[in-house]
């Protein structure tokens, strides 16, 4: 039990099959508290299955799931959202809800007090750097790293111990993707979350992560710090992956 | 937030609890005498002179059904007991009815219509059958009297009406009774063949015996020296529990109408009607010898009010009532896949069945007037509302779905918060073709007694009367014009600010 409750997400052999196609292949996986856990890999590999996984959107075959000591099964979906906060590519607010809406979503659903809501809001609007009457703004009326403020913003509410970020970044242009890597880092140190994060860009990884899992056809291919996959690759995969996205040395110089 | 999907939810409940009540006859506390009718003169015409002889009376009321759609629902409303009385013909009753040809005597139809509870009248006077008339000087050249007299003259060119040319009872028939080997025969409108009879350029044509032009038109009907028509008697097809309810009623209207009408009295009341213009109320009073009820403007008026009432109050309770089904049915169907597929084959279905066939089927079960209109409306407008429910629910974007479960909201909150919101221009659009179609099909509730429009162009066709069936087609246009207005405006309360079309940024 004394490992458990620092292992927040915990993977044991865990396999899903879309078809003949297994997405997720024998993946075992720990998550320690406070660390963020980068899963790197291209599109296709399965990160996107582990997240939907620990979500409790999908069912293992075999293997089983355990998110702050609870087994993911179907009935106990609705206890994750206490515990889970999730944030995807471009936001996904509500176009139709104004950004406090939004936010305010997960409280709402558990029938938090309207002041409640709004004193959290405030103070969460002030932790992203998200300046306070853009609350009242619909989506349509935000620009691109605002709306993932105020998805950060929603995934925060119910100050859940874990936080899953699926290519957060992806849609944004370089400079605000910059400030918000920069502030996402800061905010996960300050609230000491156990995140896992969902990239494909190596440079996020080596920012955000202190734990990398590089994924290829649904499996793990090598788990480590960055230092760890750069110098000792498991497999030529795991180099040829990391070189892909280097810069040139040139460029790196003459910056 | 959840306010969209409640507006919505008072929107229908207000809509219903406005419009039921003028949509519903109040029952009268004494039984009233309720007359129907057929949609064509002559019977509009003798169940106004019904009518009138109840009211003369004045034992019980008289409610006037009138201009209801084809035998099969006249009869079947009087079978249901929704109503008491209405004018027929004993072939009809016999062939189409009993579908029993060998039945003809007034005594053997009451003795086969007796153990359904219902009865005849003896016969009124006139038979309303299909005959042969020639012009009167080709009668005349050609010594004419008889339908076998035709046998003589192969040469004679004939214009007959297609329902005539088709029927056995008609020319296939008559052909082969009398022998007869016409070599110019052609098909016309009925409507057309006087003209062409009056202007040489046919010689004989069929007509009803009791047609109103007849009257006018100067015509020879030649015997059916064979008696191969059959007999089209007319008479009063009653309840048998009317005579025992309103003895008075009942032998006042054998007094006044039975024996009394013979073919040229009906032909000449028709002709009031078809050739003058005059109302059925007003051919019906001539023939009672009573001062006709005027019709004047501010009265058409009126009527057109009473008719945009019940007209509203069809449209809106089926369309609330419709809503009110079609909206969770839709998202029911969103919900099960295999559930859905089931339920839009359904509502299509219905789509299918032609709007008179289902209102037919309406009468065994709600008998006539406005229920069985509504349930067949609510029907109807099921279609595109549950088909755009599904629709739009269906097409949400899976990723904002996901998110309200991984947020944990309950099934409910999600439908109401997240999923009908965003759904809402779809589900309206649904709503809105539902409304206009509605406007439109609520003019064939006139065929069951349903009131609205309808009884306008029902009656218009009736009379051939173009004026009187714009009188009806034009305002369920403008109706429908007004209720997509109306809609458009509506958007404003059910489909949240940023999801109407452009927003500013």
């Amino acid at each position: 039990m004394g490992v458990e409750a620092t292992r927040l997400i915990v993977f044991r052999d865990v396999t899903r099959t879309f078809g003949a196609r297994a997405a997720v292949d024998h993946v075992s996986l720990a998550v320690e508290r406070g660390t963020t856990h980068v899963l790197l890999g291209s599109s296709g590999s399965g990160k996107s299955t582990i997240l939907r996984l620990i979500l409790g959107l999908l069912w293992p075959d075999s293997g089983e799931v355990i998110v702050d000591g609870i087994r993911v099964t179907p009935e106990g979906r609705l206890e994750l959202a206490r515990r889970v906060g999730y944030v995807v590519q471009e936001g996904a607010l509500y176009p139709h809800l104004t950004a406090a809406h939004n936010a305010a979503l997960p409280a709402r659903a558990r029938g938090w007090a309207t002041p409640a809501m709004r004193a959290r809001l405030a103070m969460l609007a002030e932790l992203v750097g998200l300046e306070e009457h853009l609350l009242q703004q619909y989506p349509a009326q935000l620009s691109g790293g605002q709306r993932q403020r105020v998805g950060l913003m929603r995934a925060l509410m119910l100050d859940p111990p874990v936080l899953l970020l699926d290519e957060p970044l992806g849609a944004l242009d370089p400079i605000t993707r910059a400030a918000l890597q920069t502030d996402l880092g800061r905010i996960f140190r300050e609230l000491g979350k156990t995140v896992v994060l969902v990239t494909h860009d190596i440079r996020e990884a080596f920012l955000l992560g202190s734990t990398i899992s590089l994924l290829n056809n649904g499996r793990v291919v090598q788990q480590g710090s960055f230092a760890d996959l750069a110098r000792r690759p498991a497999e030529p995969f795991v180099a040829e992956f990391l070189r892909a996205q280097a810069p040139p040395p040139e460029m790196t110089a003459s910056l | 937030m959840a306010a969209s999907s409640g507006r919505v939810t008072a929107i229908v409940v207000i809509l219903a609890a406005v419009m039921l009540p003028v949509g519903l006859d109040a029952h009268a506390v004494a039984q009233p005498v309720r007359v129907g009718s057929k949609s064509f003169t002559e019977n509009y015409v003798l169940a106004e002179i019904v009518a009138q002889t109840v009211e003369q009376v004045g034992e019980a009321k008289a409610e006037r059904k009138l201009g209801l759609g084809g035998t099969g629902i006249v009869y079947g409303a009087l079978a249901a007991g929704d109503l008491d009385l209405y004018p027929e013909y004993t072939g009809t009753i016999s062939r189409a009815i009993l579908k029993d040809p060998s039945v003809t005597t007034v005594e053997a139809l009451r003795a086969r219509l007796g153990p359904l509870g219902l009865t005849i009248s003896d016969p009124l006077g006139f038979d309303n059958t299909y005959a042969l008339a020639v012009r009167r000087d080709t009668a005349e050249r050609l010594g004419l009297r008889a339908i076998s007299d035709l046998r003589r003259h192969p040469e004679l060119r004939a214009a007959f009406d297609p329902g005539f040319l088709e029927r056995e009872d008609g020319w296939p028939g008559l052909r082969r009774a009398y022998g007869l080997q016409l070599a110019d025969v052609r098909i016309m409108e009925h409507a057309l063949t006087y003209q062409a009879l009056a202007s040489g350029r046919v010689d004989l044509i069929d007509i009803f015996s009791t047609d109103g032009r007849l009257a006018r038109a100067d015509l020879v009907v030649l015997a059916d020296d064979l008696g191969f028509f059959p007999a089209y008697q007319a008479v009063l097809f009653a309840r048998r529990s009317l005579a025992e309810r309103l003895p008075r009623t009942w032998a006042a209207l054998e007094r006044q109408l039975v024996g009394r009408i013979d073919g040229n009295t009906m032909a000449r009341l028709n002709a009031l009607v078809d050739l003058d213009g005059r109302p059925f109320a007003a051919a019906a009073a001539t023939f009672l010898g009573r001062p006709a009820p005027g019709r004047a403007g501010p009265q058409l008026r009126r009527e057109l009010g009473r008719l945009t009432l019940e007209h509203l109050a069809l449209v809106a309770v089926s369309l609330a009532v419709a809503v009110a089904l079609g909206v969770p049915l839709g998202v029911l169907a969103a919900r099960y896949p295999r559930l859905g597929q089931l339920e839009l084959m359904g509502v299509g279905v219905l789509q299918t069945i032609p709007a008179l066939a289902l209102l037919s089927f309406m009468i065994p079960l709600f008998g006539i007037g406005t229920v069985p209109a509504l349930v067949a409306l609510c029907l109807y407008a099921l279609l595109p509302i549950v088909r755009n429910t599904y629709a739009g629910i269906i097409s949400l974007d899976p990723q904002l779905v996901d998110m309200a479960t991984v947020m944990g909201l309950g099934r409910r909150q999600r439908l109401g918060w997240i999923e009908l919101p965003m759904a809402s221009v779809t589900i309206m659009a649904g709503i809105k073709t539902a409304a206009v179609l509605t406007v439109g099909t609520a003019t064939l509730a006139a065929f069951i007694g349903g009131g609205g429009y309808g009884t306008l162009i029902v009656t218009g066709l009736a009379l051939n009367d173009v004026a009187t069936i714009l009188a009806g087609a034009i305002p369920s246009a403008l109706m429908a014009l007004a209720i997509h207005a109306l809609f458009e405006a509506l958007d404003r309360l059910v489909v949240p600010r940023p999801l109407r079309g452009r927003v500013a940024t």
